[in-house]
C-alpha cells in the first residue's frame, strides 16, 4: 500500500477528534457588468448574476465532502463591493440592494454573502456615503447579508472622518438589532489594508483586482494545532514553532486539494487558501488553547503577545510553504466570542482589551467579536477603530475591528449570538473621554516607510 | 480526482465477520479491493482498505450510505475517502 496507515489514521484523526475542517468554501463574483440608473433593474441583474454564477456551488462542495471525507461548513459568496456598483442607481439609499443579496444568499443555499462594503480609506464618493448610511437598516432587515468598510491603508492613511461615522453607524446597527442583542454589528467590520481575495466572513469582498468568478477557500485548524503541541514532551519554543509549521502545512495541502477540485467543477478560477486558525466555540479548537499549551497559565498574561507573534508566523511558514496560492488573511484569528479560551480569559481577568489590542499587532486582523457596554459612546468605538487602524497602517497589515455595544448590557454580562458566533462576555472599555480627538476629523496621513525604528 | 481509488477505513472493536460484512457490501457494489491491512491500535480494530471502484460514474453516496450501514450493524465505524485526501496532505 502506497499510503502509510498511520498517516491514514491521522488525517481521520484531525477531522474526528480535532475539529479539522473546511472553514469556507466562498465564490467571489464580479458585479460590475450589473450597473443600472434603475435600482431595480440593477438588484434584478445582480439578483441573476449571483445566481447564475452560484448555482451550484452547494451542490459541488457537498459532493466533496463525501468524495473526501472532510467537513466543509460554510458555503459563502462575496461580491464587488457593492458601492461601487450601485454608485451610478438612483436612490435614496442601498437598503434595498442588501435585502436581494440576502434573498439570492437565501435562493442559493448558502450560509454569508459578504461584499455589502465601500474602500474609503482616502475619501468618500456619494456611493460610499450612501452605501454606510444604509449599513444599519441594511444588517437589521437582512440576515446573510455582511459589510465591511475599508478606512485606511497604509499608502493612504487613516479616514479619520470615516473612522468618526463609523462609531455612529455601528452604534446604530447595534440600536436596530437590539431585540437580537445587536447582531448586526457581528456582520459589521472596518478594515486597514481589507485584502481583496479574503474568503472569511464578515470582511470578505470581491476585490476590484479579481477575476470574474473564483473559488477561494478558508481552512481552519486550532484544534488540531492545539494536539500537535500538547503531544510534544517538554519541548523548546524552536521545536514547538516546527510542529506548528508541519501541521499547518498539512492542513494547507489538504485545502488546496479541496479548493481546486471546487473551482475546477464549477468551471470557475482557483483563487486563494486562507489557512487561518478560526477557533470554534467548541473545546480545544481554540486559539487560546494553543499559546496556554505553549506554558501561559491563562491567555492574556504576560508573554501572550510573544507565544502569538510565534504561532502566526510558523502558521504562515508552512502554509506558504504547502501552497503557492496562499493569500487572504492567513494567520491566527483571535475572535473572543467564538474561542472558549478566550472567553474563559476574560472571565478569569487575564484578558483584557487592552492585550487583545497588543495581540493584534502580530496575529491575523484585529479586535474580532469583541462585546463592551451598550451605553459606549460613538467616539470611543471610533477611538477603538483608530488605535487598531493605526496598527495596521503603521505595521503594513490588515487589522479590522468588529465590535459590539451590546444594548442594554454592562460589564461581566454574556451575550448570546448562537452558532459560529458563540457567546461574547461584555469587556470594560476606558473611561477618559476621546471625543475631541475624535471630533477633529481630517486625515492622518500616510506614513514615512523609512527610518524603522 | 485523479484515480477512482478509496481509502476504507474500518475502526472499532474486534468481532467475528467484519471483513466477511463489509467485502459483501463492497462486492455489491462492484468496489473492488486493491490492498488491504489490519492493526490493533489501542485495543482497537482497525482495517483499512484500498479500494477501486469500477466506473468513475459509481453512486458513492449510495455506496457510503450502505457502508455506514453495514458498520453500524457490526458496531465499527467506517469511514470511505477518495485517496487523493492522504497522498494531499501527507506527500509533496
Amino acid at each position: 500500500m502506497l499510503i502509510h496507515p498511520e498517516e491514514i489514521l491521522e488525517t481521520i484523526n484531525m477531522v474526528t477528534n480535532e475539529h479539522l475542517d473546511i472553514r469556507t468554501v466562498t465564490m467571489g463574483i464580479n458585479l460590475r457588468g450589473c450597473c443600472h440608473p434603475d435600482i431595480a433593474v440593477f438588484n434584478k441583474n445582480i439578483y441573476n448574476r449571483i445566481l447564475r454564477c452560484a448555482e451550484n456551488l452547494v451542490k459541488t462542495t457537498e459532493d466533496i465532502q463525501r468524495l473526501y471525507g472532510i467537513p466543509i461548513i460554510n458555503k459563502r459568496i462575496s461580491v464587488t463591493p457593492i458601492a461601487i456598483v450601485a454608485e451610478s442607481c438612483q436612490a435614496e439609499d442601498f437598503c434595498a440592494v442588501a435585502e436581494t443579496l440576502d434573498r439570492a444568499a437565501y435562493e442559493a443555499g448558502i450560509d454569508f454573502i459578504g461584499g455589502f462594503s465601500a474602500l474609503v480609506q482616502k475619501g468618500m464618493t456619494p456611493g460610499d456615503l450612501k452605501l454606510i448610511n444604509s449599513i444599519p437598516q441594511a444588517l437589521a432587515s437582512t440576515h446573510k447579508v455582511c459589510s465591511s468598510i475599508n478606512v485606511a491603508t497604509t499608502k493612504a492613511g487613516i479616514n479619520m472622518d470615516a473612522v468618526a461615522m463609523m462609531g455612529h453607524i455601528v452604534k446604530q446597527t447595534a440600536g436596530l438589532t437590539r431585540d437580537r442583542a445587536g447582531i448586526g454589528c457581528a456582520k459589521l467590520v472596518i478594515f486597514c489594508n481589507a485584502p481583496e481575495d479574503n474568503p472569511f466572513m464578515a470582511g470578505a469582498f470581491h476585490g476590484i483586482g479579481e477575476p470574474d468568478c473564483v473559488i477561494n477557500v478558508g481552512v481552519s485548524g486550532p484544534g488540531v494545532v492545539n494536539a500537535a503541541v500538547r503531544a510534544l514532551q517538554n519541548p523548546n519554543l524552536g521545536e514547538i514553532s516546527e510542529c506548528i509549521k508541519k501541521t499547518a502545512f498539512k492542513i494547507t495541502r489538504m485545502g488546496e486539494m479541496v479548493g481546486k477540485e471546487v473551482a475546477r467543477r464549477l468551471n470557475a478560477q482557483f483563487g486563494v487558501l486562507d489557512l487561518s486558525l478560526a477557533p470554534t466555540p467548541a473545546v480545544g479548537d481554540s486559539v487560546a488553547a494553543i499559546l496556554e499549551a505553549m506554558g501561559l497559565e491563562s491567555c492574556g498574561t504576560h508573554g501572550t503577545t510573544a507565544a502569538l507573534a510565534l504561532l502566526n508566523d510558523a502558521v504562515k511558514k508552512g502554509g506558504s510553504m504547502a501552497s503557492s496560492s496562499v493569500g487572504g488573511l492567513s494567520g491566527a484569528f483571535i475572535p473572543v466570542s467564538e474561542d472558549e479560551g478566550m472567553i474563559r480569559a476574560v472571565q478569569r481577568g487575564s484578558l483584557t482589551l487592552d492585550k487583545l489590542e497588543a495581540m493584534t499587532c502580530v496575529c491575523s486582523v484585529g479586535l474580532d467579536m469583541i462585546a463592551v457596554p451598550g451605553d459606549t459612546p460613538a467616539s470611543t468605538i471610533s477611538a477603538i477603530i483608530a488605535d487598531e487602524m493605526a496598527i495596521g497602517m503603521i505595521n503594513k497589515k490588515t487589522t479590522a475591528v468588529r465590535i459590539i455595544p451590546a444594548p442594554g448590557t454592562k460589564v461581566g454580562d454574556m451575550v448570546e449570538f448562537g452558532g459560529l458566533l458563540g457567546t461574547a462576555p461584555v469587556m470594560p472599555v476606558h473611561n477618559f473621554s476621546s471625543e475631541v480627538f475624535i471630533s477633529r476629523g481630517g486625515r492622518i496621513p500616510a506614513p514615512i516607510q523609512s527610518l524603522t525604528n | 480526482m485523479s484515480s477512482r481509488r478509496f481509502v476504507i477505513t474500518v475502526i472499532g472493536l474486534d468481532r467475528v465477520g467484519i471483513v466477511a460484512g463489509i467485502s459483501r457490501v463492497m462486492a455489491e457494489h462492484m468496489v473492488n479491493i486493491v490492498d488491504i491491512r489490519q492493526t490493533l491500535m489501542d485495543d482497537l480494530f482497525t482495517m483499512i482498505m484500498l479500494a477501486e471502484v469500477a466506473s468513475e460514474n459509481v453512486d458513492l453516496t449510495a455506496f457510503q450510505e450502505a457502508m455506514s450501514a453495514i458498520g453500524t450493524e457490526l458496531g465499527v465505524q467506517v469511514i470511505v475517502q477518495h485517496e487523493d485526501v492522504f497522498r494531499f496532505m501527507h506527500r509533496i
